[in-house]
């Protein structure tokens, strides 16, 4: 089984638009939404839910004022400063590490359990789903992107698909590294900008970083020419692929909009064409 | 004297436009924060002469088995499996560590100290009169709030701080939110930028902080953010129409208020109505 992730560094590049685009063409696969802070791929995909969890992961200590006798030991040991004067933990702040709760005398300290979101498992017109909703201002989105991607390869696994094609975040932090571990491959989104080079190159590194061979195609290409000329150049220097350029097309906000895919909305545009040339060479290079 | 922090939910809608434009409308007495430490651009529009940089590191736990007796308190009390007793020997994870002390605070032998990871660098610079600090994330790391906060600490309590934040509401955008007087959220008129408009929202109902939004490209799409907007009660500040001129000038790296000079004005009237919006701190 493979797996394809893409990702982008810099947000707002057409990651999204562009999996759902490959999930109209790819035969026999599993889709994955890994960007669990603003998962978007939904509001394509239009999942019908068939199975919904909650998502637990971390602690939030809790002081218990009736036992609590304000010694200001657990305000001395956090770290966090999560702790305020009158003895109230600010679940914001709290970063879980129960280090208030093991030194409490008066064992005044709860910690329990944090629901930081829910993941589902859905079917939608073009297979099954794994997806997830982090909770707002919650942590752990890199349990819960590892968690995704495991329940991705189990619906893979368990409908004989060959391949999860997985909607990675944005950044080079915590959730980027959870979604790229393992993977057989990912393509970069890049856009032809000052801003989309420079994160670009940051995310191309940390993939060379895992050792994840790596595909870069580049979005609005003809917005700047010569960008996309240094984009590919780049590439050429660091062993990437480059797979294709996708112009500036409004195809791409018109069948958002209406919640389709490019080929959905139409199949002829310029958008379309030049992805359908990059699913080509994305399916030559991983073998599929 | 006031912080207003730029974020977004949604990635590319232009945060950094919008940061970077108003910080050098402003003219003076004015600092740019860029806190988006995984993938920082102000720097690549502001074009700062750097003057200082510096080295940040998170402390994690290093064990000296000379005195360990591996009796394992210090993986019992790590909730983040950074640490554990493997045969004879106790291994730390580092890159799992996220430094809250409790391992070398509960080691009954004293025998674990505290070396530094590094997170990354925090540089400060400047432009005409503009305060510039960013952070950059190492590639391999994966914790960016404390290295956000590192940037935050260059905040001046006499001065405007305009802060860019990452996208997401996750724990990098709380951070990057968190004490601000005011957020501007960056949004443009698709299902994407909506959806992703709705959860910012809630991340700043929840920090209780007065907010307002620009919409970026806001002839494309269609007019459900302004319905959002309408039954909310959130000010519109600012729209962005799509302008190929735009687009073109930021794939450069060229600002808005220098290629368009006109929408210095713009920038100016915005600040002006956060000024309004927002009691007076004192």
């Amino acid at each position: 089984m493979k797996e394809l992730v893409v990702i982008s560094g810099k947000g707002g590049t057409g990651k999204t638009s562009l999996l759902a685009a490959f999930a109209t063409v790819a035969s026999d696969k599993a889709l994955c939404d890994a960007d669990v802070d603003a998962a978007d791929l939904h509001l394509i995909m239009a999942p019908g839910i068939i199975e919904r969890h909650d998502f637990e992961s971390g602690h939030t200590a809790i002081i218990n004022p009736d036992k609590c006798t304000q010694c200001g030991l657990c305000r001395e040991l956090c770290r966090w400063h999560a702790i305020s004067e009158k003895f109230v933990v600010d679940s914001i702040t709290c970063e879980g590490c129960g280090v208030c709760c093991y030194f409490c005398p008066e064992k005044a300290i709860d910690f329990p359990l944090n629901t930081c979101g829910e993941w589902y498992i859905s079917e939608t017109r073009f297979g099954p789903m794994a997806h997830a909703r982090l909770g707002i201002a919650e942590e752990n989105s890199g349990k819960l992107v590892t968690l995704i991607r495991q329940e991705g390869k189990k619906l893979a696994e368990k409908k004989n698909l060959g391949l999860i094609l997985t909607d990675g975040p944005p950044g080079i932090g915590c959730p980027v590294i959870a979604s790229m571990g393992g993977a057989s491959a990912v393509l970069i989104v890049a856009e032809p900008t000052v801003s989309g080079i420079h994160d670009m190159e940051r995310v191309a590194q940390l993939a060379a970083f895992f050792k994840i061979p790596t595909m870069v195609c580049i979005n609005k290409f003809d917005l700047n020419p010569d960008q996309t000329q240094l984009i590919e150049n780049f590439a050429q220097n660091k062993n990437i692929t480059a797979v294709g350029r996708i112009p500036f097309d409004p195809v791409f906000t018109k069948a958002m909009v209406q919640g389709k895919t490019v080929f959905e909305h139409d199949g002829h545009s310029d958008g379309s064409k030049a992805i359908e040339k990059i699913w080509n060479n994305v399916s030559q290079m991983m073998g599929l | 004297m006031m912080i207003i922090s730029i974020a977004s939910g949604k990635g590319g809608t232009g945060k950094t436009t919008v940061a970077t434009n108003l910080a050098v409308a402003c003219e003076g007495n004015v600092q740019l924060l860029d806190c988006d430490v995984e993938e920082p651009n102000a720097h690549l529009f502001i074009r700062p002469d750097i003057l200082d940089v510096k080295t940040i590191t998170a402390p994690i736990p290093e064990v000296d088995m000379d005195k360990c007796t591996l009796c394992g308190k210090c993986a019992e009390i790590c909730q983040f499996k950074a640490i554990v007793v493997i045969g004879k020997t106790v291994l730390p994870f580092p890159e799992m560590c996220h430094s809250c002390g409790g391992c070398m605070a509960v080691c009954p032998e004293k025998a674990i100290t505290e070396i530094g990871r590094e997170l990354g660098v925090v540089e400060k610079g400047k432009r005409n009169g503009l305060e510039f600090v960013h952070g950059r994330l190492r590639i391999g790391e994966a914790m960016s709030p404390p290295l956000i906060r590192k940037v935050r600490e260059y905040t001046r309590p006499d001065t405007l701080t305009i802060i860019d934040a990452p996208p997401g509401t996750s724990c990098p955008v709380v951070a990057s939110m968190r004490g601000a007087d005011f957020i501007i959220l960056v949004t443009e008129p698709t299902p994407f930028g909506l959806h992703d408009l709705k959860l910012a929202v809630g991340a700043v109902k929840i920090l209780g902080i007065p907010c307002g939004l620009v919409i970026n490209r806001a002839d494309i799409g269609d007019d459900r953010v302004k319905q959002y907007a309408a039954e909310e009660g959130l000010a519109i500040l600012m729209e962005i129409d799509f302008d190929r001129r735009i687009a073109e000038a930021y794939s450069k790296g060229e600002m808005l208020v220098d290629v368009m000079p006109e929408w210095k004005e713009n920038f100016l009237n915005m600040l002006k109505k956060i000024k309004g919006m927002i009691a007076p701190k004192h």
